[in-house]
């Protein structure tokens, strides 16, 4: 049964093929998207740029098919459609290439690019001329791969271009790449990008995700820029600088916000004697190339950088949950075994993940319950917990922190989001930890709760807490911590001073221009702007 | 066939003898079942002379068919990464029904017993694929449904249906063409359709798609409720004419046949080499894993002494044996 191929009208280079409206998407009462008009015209390739939480997977899953949107409308090809699931945005000649590579492992590479379209003879398929095809297909795009090899066997890289030939056989209009060389070597890039232009010569349109931010300049034509779910910016790549789109990413000008003090950290605090947390060459994996940070009691060290560049990596592997490859990690001057959860508990780490839901909050568990996870074998004899000593804990917690819940005994998920993070800081503060890592601790919670949880964090820095504070907020970096480090590609790329910091100096840090760097030699050549 | 990909080839030499392993690997684990299944036919026929007798190996040939029929749909359910407990009972069914029906002419015993078989498969294959809900579940509850029809239709099992003497409806099973009984025939002609459907048409390309992986066949829109409804339909069909085959075989509808059979089934499909997860797999070692299973029930009744509850006791060793195999093996391949 092959699929139909709606033939929509013809689209000329240049003009729209793929659009939104006004488009506008809610999960569960948060907007994710707000009134975003995106336009993708035939024969460009268009790239869509933004933080987390942007809405930039958001809008690519509404342009598919996977999401429906609740407002505004998608325009294909000039008339408005109504994709309700991924297959009729495909049949419609939309492809999509995803980070993670949505073919059949197990089948072979012919067999991949033609499922569900296979050429037959005699009602059935015709392996011969599926081969033959696949073979002359991956000519074309000069991609050397035996077409009967089982998918599965092949490297990340010959798989995209495998899901790439599978767009092009099908006379895609359009093909979404959502951050397809997250995996990729470099000679793949090469490849992926060689296709990717042919396509666009071919009067295709496409839609580029990357976080790697030179490949934008380097492939695409013209970039989107979207913010907390809103368009922000749309213009051609050439006129655009790397502190531009950076800055428009960001969304705030950094002396604004230091005229404006928008949130409630104070003042810097007094660093004092020995460093609490000490981390050196610090080496994961393909994520971190020897990171090096120190934190002293007292200090609040802000961990900036833009997605994809090892913040939380590096929080994670101190706290044990990434393997380290190599570098060390030490607490108050003693070394702590890297790659052991237990082992960075017990020498007084705690992490507050970056996804409260996933990884910290226990939902249905009442607030006494969830603050007092952590410690229940500190609390406990002989495996026998004492409730006194819990309840008087819970207590103090609830009253130092500000927890608003009916009782002790309310259950978690009925609480706000502010006071649910206010619960995980209490169960980790009940460690008495030396060392608290925050990923994003004010991350989708209300602006009172955010400025309750702003206070709370340089009031524990005061009481000799070492703080590392990972935020895409510009304004709580600068103004929270007492000094940032700059994170690009895996590496430090820079360590700035917040209290003399410039907007330029961390804009330029972020976008990673080693001009930014005070220890580097100044050089422009990686300004691709 | 050359093996290379867009990665810059490293050192040749033993990267080519690491495919040749991965390829021995592959092959051993595909076609393991049939190695076994070689080594226990040659073993026996030097050992019992009645073994390689015509009479023997058709007898084994024809006990065969039965669970052939069920493995069979079995595999394509297994294929598409799911499972079907039902059709040891809706096998039952299916001869039961079949003998009832038999007595109202030969029509009756095939059209009633199908379509009440695919009535159930296509139940199963709605509620899997449009509710979502886990294949165990719902083919267990199809397990007792059609286990409790069958005692409802013969009163607990008290009563046995017959197949009037002089039906053409015993042809079936026991009529031969040149001396090879049909149901060894049949069994020929369905695994060989099987094969084909299988491996030349798009419904068997999304089963394969679907059970190794879903959501990617979702996404390029391949047709996924409806391969999945249609493969417990077809498993529940073959069910159930393997059903009305034993009917025929036997002349009565037996009410307690059928119980465990769907595990049969399952290590039939497995021992032949079809992932349990789903995606890879082929028809035809589906029916070197039913002929193993036989030959092992074949030959322990061969030797005398032993007790046919060995039968089961060496059918679960070489199951456990082969399938460790087949992960080692996996392991090897994948380095």
């Amino acid at each position: 049964m092959t699929p139909q191929h709606t033939t929509a009208a013809a689209v000329a280079v240049g003009d729209p093929v793929l659009q939104t409206v006004g488009v506008t998407k809610s999960f569960s009462g948060v907007r994710a998207l707000e009134g975003v008009d995106f336009e993708l015209r035939a024969g460009e390739i268009h790239t869509l740029v933004g933080e987390n939480g942007a809405g930039k997977s958001t809008l690519i899953k509404v342009l598919t098919g996977v999401y429906t949107p609740d407002g505004g409308e998608v325009r294909y090809a000039g008339e408005t459609v109504h994709f309700r699931r991924p297959a009729d945005a495909q049949h419609a000649g939309i492809s999509t290439i995803y980070q993670e590579v949505n073919l059949v492992p197990l089948l072979s590479v012919a067999r991949n690019i033609f499922l569900g379209r296979e050429p037959r003879r005699f009602g059935l398929i015709d392996v011969g001329a599926m081969n033959k095809r696949a073979r002359e297909l991956m000519a074309e795009l000069g991609i050397d791969i035996d077409v009967t090899a089982e998918l599965g066997r092949l490297g990340l890289g010959s798989q995209q271009m495998v899901a790439l030939a599978r767009a092009m056989s099908v006379d895609s209009r359009v093909v979404i790449m959502d951050e397809p060389t997250s995996s990729l070597e470099s000679a793949e890039v090469e490849t992926l990008f060689r296709v990717a232009r042919g396509l666009r010569d071919r009067g295709v349109g496409l839609v580029f995700v990357s976080h790697r931010l030179d490949e934008l300049w380097e492939l695409c034509d013209r970039v989107t820029i979207l913010r907390d779910g809103q368009w922000v910016h749309t213009g051609p790549m050439a006129q655009t600088t790397r502190l531009e789109l950076v800055s428009k990413m960001l969304g705030r000008d950094v002396d604004e916000v230091r005229a404006g003090g928008a949130t409630e950290f104070g003042a810097s605090h007094r660093q004092s004697g020995e460093p609490a947390l000490v981390v050196s060459g610090l080496d994961v994996a393909n994520r971190l190339h020897g990171v090096d940070l120190t934190v002293h009691p007292g200090e609040v060290v802000g961990l900036a950088g833009l997605l994809g560049s090892g913040r939380s990596e590096t929080v994670k592997a101190v706290y044990g949950a990434l393997k380290a490859r190599s570098g060390e990690v030490s607490v108050a001057g003693r070394k702590v075994r890297t790659g052991s959860v237990r082992g960075a508990l017990a020498s007084g780490v705690a992490l507050l993940s970056e996804d409260r839901k996933a990884e910290g909050i226990v939902p249905d568990l009442s607030v006494r319950d969830n603050i007092a996870l952590a410690v229940l074998p500190r609390m406990s004899r002989a495996g026998v917990v004492s409730e006194a000593r819990i309840d008087a804990l819970v207590d103090t917690f609830m009253k130092r922190l500000r927890i608003k819940a009916s009782s002790p005994d309310q259950k978690v998920r009925e609480l706000s989001g502010g006071n649910q993070q206010k619960v995980l800081i209490a169960r980790w503060l009940a460690t008495e930890p030396t060392v608290f890592l925050l990923d994003e601790p004010t991350r989708g919670i209300d602006v009172g709760a955010k400025a309750e949880v702003q206070a709370l964090i340089d009031e524990l820095a005061e009481q000799g807490l070492a703080v590392v504070l990972i935020s895409s907020e510009m304004d709580e970096l600068v103004e929270g911590a007492d000094r940032i480090v700059v994170l690009h590609d895996g590496h430090v790329q820079a360590e700035l001073d917040s209290t003399d910091l410039s907007s330029s100096e961390l804009l330029a840090a972020l976008a990673g221009d080693r001009a930014a760097d005070p220890q580097a030699p100044i050089e422009t050549e990686g300004q691709h702007a | 066939m050359s093996t290379t990909t867009a990665d810059p080839a490293t050192s040749n030499a033993p990267e080519a003898a690491l495919a040749n392993r991965a390829r021995f690997a592959s092959l051993v684990q595909r076609q393991g079942a049939l190695a076994i299944f070689v080594v226990v036919v040659a073993v026996a026929s030097v050992s019992f002379d009645t073994f390689a007798s015509r009479g023997n190996l058709t007898g084994i040939a024809v006990q065969a068919s039965f669970l052939a029929m069920l493995a069979l749909g079995m595999t394509f359910v297994i294929m598409t990464g799911g499972i079907d407990l039902s059709v040891g009972s809706v096998f039952a069914l299916g001869g039961v029904l079949a003998a009832w029906g038999s007595q109202h002419g030969t029509l009756v015993a095939f059209v009633l017993p199908l379509a009440v078989c695919g009535a159930i498969g296509l139940v199963q294959g709605l509620v899997i694929a449009r509710g979502g809900l886990p294949p165990f579940i719902v083919t267990l509850a199809g397990l007792l449904f059609a286990r409790g029809l069958l005692l409802l239709l013969s009163d607990e099992g008290a009563t046995t249906y017959k197949v009037p003497r002089g039906s053409s409806f015993r042809e079936l099973a026991q009529g031969e063409l040149l001396g090879v009984p049909y149901p060894v025939i049949l069994v020929v002609v369905f695994f060989a359709i099987g094969a084909l459907v299988l491996h030349r048409t798009s419904y068997g390309a999304s089963v394969l798609a679907i059970g190794g992986q879903e959501d990617a066949a979702d996404l390029m829109g391949l047709p996924v409720q409806r391969t999945k409804v249609l493969t417990y339909v077809a498993s529940a069909l073959l069910a159930g004419f393997g059903g009305v085959m034993i009917a025929s075989y036997t002349s009565s509808g037996v009410t307690i046949l059928g119980v465990g059979t769907e595990l049969e089934a399952i290590a039939a499909v497995v021992l032949g080499g079809t992932l349990l997860t789903g995606g890879a797999g082929t028809v035809l070692g589906t029916l070197v894993g039913v002929l193993l299973l036989q030959v092992i029930k074949n030959v322990i009744n061969q030797v005398g002494s032993l007790d046919s509850d060995w039968q089961s006791v060496v059918s679960g060793t070489i199951l456990l044996l082969v399938v460790t195999l087949q992960r080692f093996l996996t392991r090897v391949e994948r380095r």
